[in-house]
């Protein structure tokens, strides 16, 4: 069923009985041309892009648990395409652009919406390092504008300007940044990916993968055997367990990221804000609630809950930066699991097993990057070549030292 | 989340660094193949479950600790010095 103003209209006037499930609950086939492995955002694009874009329909994508219910529902749904290094520069510009025509090609309202992200500076380090950062936006064909204090002031009142700890000096302003409904693009490309053939198996947990003579057959999973000649590992803060099926080690550490969301409000906030003094970013969910999130709690869990210093953290950054907020009661907080590489950028690559792949080390930044994920493991699947977007995201970048560290913070994976 | 430091008592998790898997002891020679660096500085077992940690108590006795915990659940099993274990010092 294609959605439209139309279709809503007519289903409103029958009492909405004609609506069907968005897809089909399959049993798993023998065999298939290709697996992923995981049924989150980065999954779900992986096999929707492996239909449209390379015309493979007979896969499945095999999820342990429900569709999107790892961190695809679990983050802040910032979009955002601000990076500086080659590398991640390209990737990113060309994540944003496949969201920009995300809702069109998937037929599928994700509530992308482009109010702009502001992140502040404040020291005149910060801001020349700032509008450099810009300066390689802008080269690389995405939108960037410094803001001096006034200029921020006009946009965002309500900031403590005046405080002597952390005075404001300005903002890189990103009027193509924004946020999205987290679980509406999960849905939206399982839909997409199922009215193209792809068969999504749920309640399906991979307990082992087969590889005979260095090449992969298939996995075993808790619905049985099932084979395949190309297998994708898309599954986030589990990667480590999972590669290990297939013998092998990944450079990942698993971190556990707070977040948390407020009752509903007026509109106050209208855009992304991020403070630059502290790990704290704040956006306005179109329900009301702000949702804001800060730092790992920086030791390796698989808790999905973070303890209390990262809270109080949080709290006193925000409350450092808009005073204003803190008489708003916070609603929820929760946690995901972050796979956290040692430069903090990703890996979407062979593995030293043919016909295996994986695309994993998305740190704290993956919701953004779910459509050119998804883009670039399709084609590395489909073809066996990189996708020149994501040709520097190599497993073994690590050992040869082509890193992409766009914080500068070295090896450790839990400070990117 | 508190860590029994083992010459200062249990104290809050603010007062520890965590620094990363226990492979951080295990230093390669200078001169050993770059894979041993590798796996050194990257690659990691990353368990479910059980795992064994350095920790640096930095706002108590400045010792250097493996922790031994259950990354699942937060459960601390075990602290000891690295300056206590076999071989001593780090």
């Amino acid at each position: 069923m294609r959605y439209s103003g139309l279709q809503v209209i007519k289903e409103g006037l029958f009492g909405n009985k004609g609506w069907k499930p968005a897809w089909r609950d399959p049993a798993p086939k023998a065999e298939y041309d290709a697996i992923i492995i995981g049924g989150g955002g980065h999954g779900l694009s992986t096999a929707y892009y492996l239909a449209k874009n390379h015309g493979m329909t007979n896969i499945a994508v095999l999820e342990k648990g429900y569709l999107g219910s790892g961190n695809i529902g679990r983050n802040t749904t910032i979009v955002r395409a601000n990076y500086f290094l080659p590398g991640n520069s390209e990737f990113y510009s060309h994540s944003l652009k496949l969201w920009e025509g995300l809702e069109l090609d998937l037929n599928y309202n994700v509530m992308h919406s482009q109010r702009g992200l502001i992140n502040l500076f404040h020291s005149d380090g910060q801001r020349d390092a700032f509008a450099r950062r810009g300066n390689m936006m802008i080269n690389q064909g995405d939108d960037a504008i410094l803001l001096d204090r006034e200029g921020v002031r006009e946009m965002l009142p309500f900031l403590d300007f005046e405080q002597t700890r952390f005075p404001i000096y300005g903002g890189l302003y990103h009027p193509r940044g924004g946020t999205a409904r987290h679980d509406a693009v999960a849905w939206g490309y399982a839909r997409g990916a199922d009215r193209r053939g792809v068969d999504l198996i749920q309640n399906c947990e991979v307990t082992g993968i087969d590889v005979e003579g260095g090449r992969v057959t298939g996995v075993q999973t808790t619905r049985g055997a099932i084979k395949a000649k190309k297998v994708g590992i898309v599954v986030a803060g589990r990667s480590s367990q999972v590669a290990a099926m297939a013998g092998m080690r990944l450079p990942i550490e698993s971190h556990i990221l707070q977040a948390f969301v407020t009752e509903g409000l007026k509109p106050v906030i209208d855009h992304v804000i991020s403070f630059g003094m502290g790990h704290f970013y704040i956006s306005q969910s179109d329900k009301g609630g702000l949702v804001f999130g800060g730092d790992l709690d920086f030791y390796a869990s698989y808790a999905s809950r973070g303890n209390l210093p990262m809270v109080e953290h949080v709290m006193e950054a925000g409350m450092t930066l808009m005073p204003m907020i803190g008489r708003a009661k916070v609603l929820r907080s929760w946690g995901g699991i972050m796979d956290m590489s040692p430069d903090g950028s990703p890996i979407i690559d062979r593995t030293p097993v043919d016909g295996l792949f994986i695309d994993c080390g998305w740190n704290y930044g993956g919701f953004k990057a779910v459509p050119a994920s998804g883009w670039c493991m399709a084609h590395l699947m489909a073809t066996g070549e990189s996708h020149p977007v994501a040709a520097r995201f190599k497993l073994n970048r690590f050992a040869t030292g082509h890193v992409i560290d766009e914080e500068g913070t070295g090896s450790q994976h839990n400070l990117h | 989340m508190r860590i029994n430091c083992p010459l200062c008592g249990t104290r809050d998790r603010r007062e520890f660094y965590y620094y990363g898997a226990e492979d951080y002891l295990d230093r390669p020679a200078p001169e050993a193949p770059a894979q041993a660096w590798d796996d050194y500085l990257h690659n990691r077992d990353n368990p479910a479950g059980v795992t064994r940690d350095l920790w640096y108590h930095d706002l108590g006795c400045s010792s250097w600790l493996v922790v031994t915990r259950n990354t699942v659940t937060h459960e601390i099993l075990a602290v000891e010095a690295v300056a206590d274990r076999k071989g001593g010092a780090a």
